[in-house]
């Protein structure tokens, strides 16, 4: 245990994902030796991104305004949504350029361990962009694990009455893996070769 | 294959200790509680990640450290293979971590397949006396032990139990207003797709569709994954039977007609097939557990807890008309847990083309002098065998005379001979 305000630092350094103590330690007295301009940098991006950084309304994906770059884009294409867990997930499927067209975020995945079920993710919202009928196809995107399959299945289940093409991405992908891992090149072709989910 | 040394750090009773070992019969010998089965223990831990005495990693760790190091040297047609596992229980180690060759695997699972053990223990009459749990745990590992790959499915099977008993237990009251719909009286034989009986029409604002639809989902995943897990096991149930009645004679010097049958959570039909020994298709399996899971339902949703599937099966053990459980004497008992390494033992012999190595933890002690022979000289033309006894005079001096013999006292490791 070290004193006071260190001891804090490496606390609240901690609760980050992905952040055991040992690197919580180090980032703190990394930070603690870092020239002040530095870290009034990295402090000022922690603030701005509070303020400034929103979620889209229309996908749920990162934006700096109402909605994010991609669905403010006009030339992308309308008739395809990608559905994927988390905003990091369509950076990954972005650096393929293998998709041009919208995407859904739903916010994570139906995992009754850690209570989340239909109702807590953004499923009403993507019923809701649905309606008009003016996609035809919905690329589940959900990591290759058992809680992105469980809630690809209830997905497919979910939109087979409506008029539309509901596909998975290829095998392929690691199992038991994040999408946000997978790199490019599999990812990519994980995309050619999606298949219709069968329910 | 064989091991050419096995050593340990802050593993179980020792700080450190090393143990060079030769093919053939390395012997430990040492009064109770010196730490010869902590060995073998470690032995095991390389080739299968887990402990043949305890559920956790915690007692594995010396008492007062946070972290166990085991290292071995497997050789297999002559190549050589570091394995090298961390085992941390303290939170600043983080997860277990192994090494093969000094390169970090991603995972420890990865080092599966690279050294093969069979062991028999005293606890392995509980194979024969205990819980089904301990069969399954038996056949879950020899199916690991066979083709590493089934690790990962066992693992997904659990974690799709746990999710889907979490669901049952968090989505009851709402699962219950769900079941007792009338549309939920629909034929519970029918193998359709189980979400046959819940509303087309979904409302994402009606709660018990929503959750009924969300079991529907997690019946999904425990069907196909646990058809695998039970074709599997099946599988190897098949090729397993004839090693156990043949090994099972061996031991006892008698023709017994020993049995081993896989007792199916599965409807009754599909179970009594089973029974049986047949070993449907897997897509079969797959449609069988789900409509299975559709007639349990209520009572599912009643009890909280998940009632079909691989984790609810047994392995039946009988001797001619009777089961073992309940009707076999001690040493028939006996004869039926060793049996059982053996038939093992020679399976992966017979797989692999490469011997798996024995090790038997003072059991000959725990036999009468007819089985001890016997069992000496059937192992006596394995690669290697590891055997511990606290007195030179159990272990048959058949075995002991050509081997190697380490005197194991307070931790301490010396060579006898
Ligand atoms: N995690 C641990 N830390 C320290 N000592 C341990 C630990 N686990 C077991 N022991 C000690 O190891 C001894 C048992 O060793 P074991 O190998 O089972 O004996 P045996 O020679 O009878 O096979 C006991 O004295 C026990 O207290
Ligand atoms: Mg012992
Ligand atoms: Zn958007």
């Amino acid at each position: 245990m070290y004193e006071g305000v260190v001891q804090d630092l490496i606390d609240e350094l901690g609760r980050l994902p992905g952040v055991g103590p040992k690197s919580a330690q180090r980032i703190a007295f990394h930070l603690l030796q870092a020239d002040s301009l530095d870290v009034t940098r990295l402090v000022s991006a922690l603030v701005e991104v509070k303020e400034k950084v929103r979620f889209c309304i229309v996908c749920g994906n990162v934006a700096e305004a109402e909605q994010c770059r991609i669905c403010s884009d006009p030339r992308r294409d309308l008739t395809y949504i990608c559905v994927v867990e988390e905003p990091k997930d369509v950076v990954a499927v972005e650096r393929t350029r293998e998709f041009r067209g919208r995407y859904h975020v739903l916010g994570g995945a139906i995992s009754p361990i850690e209570g989340v079920g239909p109702d807590d993710l953004r499923i009403k919202e993507l019923l809701t962009r649905l309606a008009d009928g003016a996609v035809t196809e919905v690329i589940v995107a959900t990591d290759p694990n058992l809680e992105g399959e469980a809630t690809a299945t209830y997905l497919a289940r979910l939109l087979r009455p409506l008029d539309l093409k509901v596909t998975r991405l290829a095998s392929g992908l690691p199992v038991g893996g994040d999408l946000e891992y997978a790199d490019e090149v599999t990812l990519g072709r994980a995309f050619e070769g999606r298949r219709v989910l069968d329910v | 294959m064989h091991l050419r040394q096995l050593s340990v750090v802050d593993f179980r009773s020792y700080p450190s200790a090393e143990l060079p070992l030769k093919p053939g019969v390395t012997t430990l010998i040492g009064l109770n509680g010196q730490g010869k089965t902590n060995l073998i223990e470690a032995a095991g831990y390389l080739a299968t990640l887990g402990s043949h005495r305890v559920a956790s990693d915690t007692p594995l760790v010396r008492a007062g450290t946070q972290q166990a190091v085991i290292r071995g040297v497997v050789v297999r047609d002559g190549h050589e293979t570091l394995i090298e596992l961390e085992i941390n229980t303290g939170r600043a180690n983080g997860r277990n971590r192994a090494r093969l060759n000094r390169s970090p695997a991603a995972r420890p699972r990865d080092v599966l397949g690279t050294l093969r053990t069979v062991l028999f223990a005293p606890e392995d009459l509980g194979l024969v006396k205990g819980d089904p749990s301990e069969r399954r745990r038996f056949l879950d590992e020899l199916l690991v032990t066979r083709q590493p790959r089934w690790a990962g499915v066992r693992s997904d099977y659990d974690k799709v139990l746990k999710q889907r008993n979490a669901l049952l237990k968090s989505a009851a009251p709402v699962l219950r207003r769900g079941v007792r719909r009338p549309h939920r009286s629909s034929t519970p034989l029918s193998t359709e797709p189980m979400d046959k009986g819940v509303d087309k029409s979904v409302d994402p604002n009606d709660g018990t569709v929503n959750a009924l639809h969300t079991l529907d989902v997690w019946n999904s995943q425990l069907a196909m994954v646990g058809a695998q897990l039970l074709y599997a096991r099946l599988r190897l149930m098949r090729d397993l039977g004839p090693y156990l009645s043949e090994a099972y004679d061996e031991v006892s010097a008698a023709t017994s007609d020993a049995r081993i049958s896989y007792k199916s959570s599965l409807r009754e039909e599909m179970a009594a097939a089973i029974a049986a020994g047949a070993v449907p298709e897997m897509q079969a399996l797959h449609d069988e557990i789900l409509a299975s899971l559709e007639a349990v339902r209520v009572n599912e949703i009643d009890r909280g807890i998940s009632l079909v599937g691989p984790h609810r099966d047994d392995v039946v053990l009988s001797l001619g008309q009777l089961p073992a459980k309940g009707y076999a004497s001690h040493g028939e008992s006996w004869s039926f847990a060793l049996g059982l390494r053996l038939a093992a033992y020679q399976l992966l012999r017979h797989d692999l083309g490469d011997d798996p190595i024995l090790i038997l933890d003072d059991v000959f002690a725990e036999l009468d002098s007819g089985r001890r022979d016997r069992l000496a000289a059937l192992v006596a033309d394995c690669e290697q065998v590891l055997i511990t006894a606290a007195f030179p005079g159990d272990v048959p001096s058949v075995l002991s005379d050509s081997g190697t013999t380490y005197r194991v006292t307070l931790g301490e490791v010396v060579r006898a001979d």
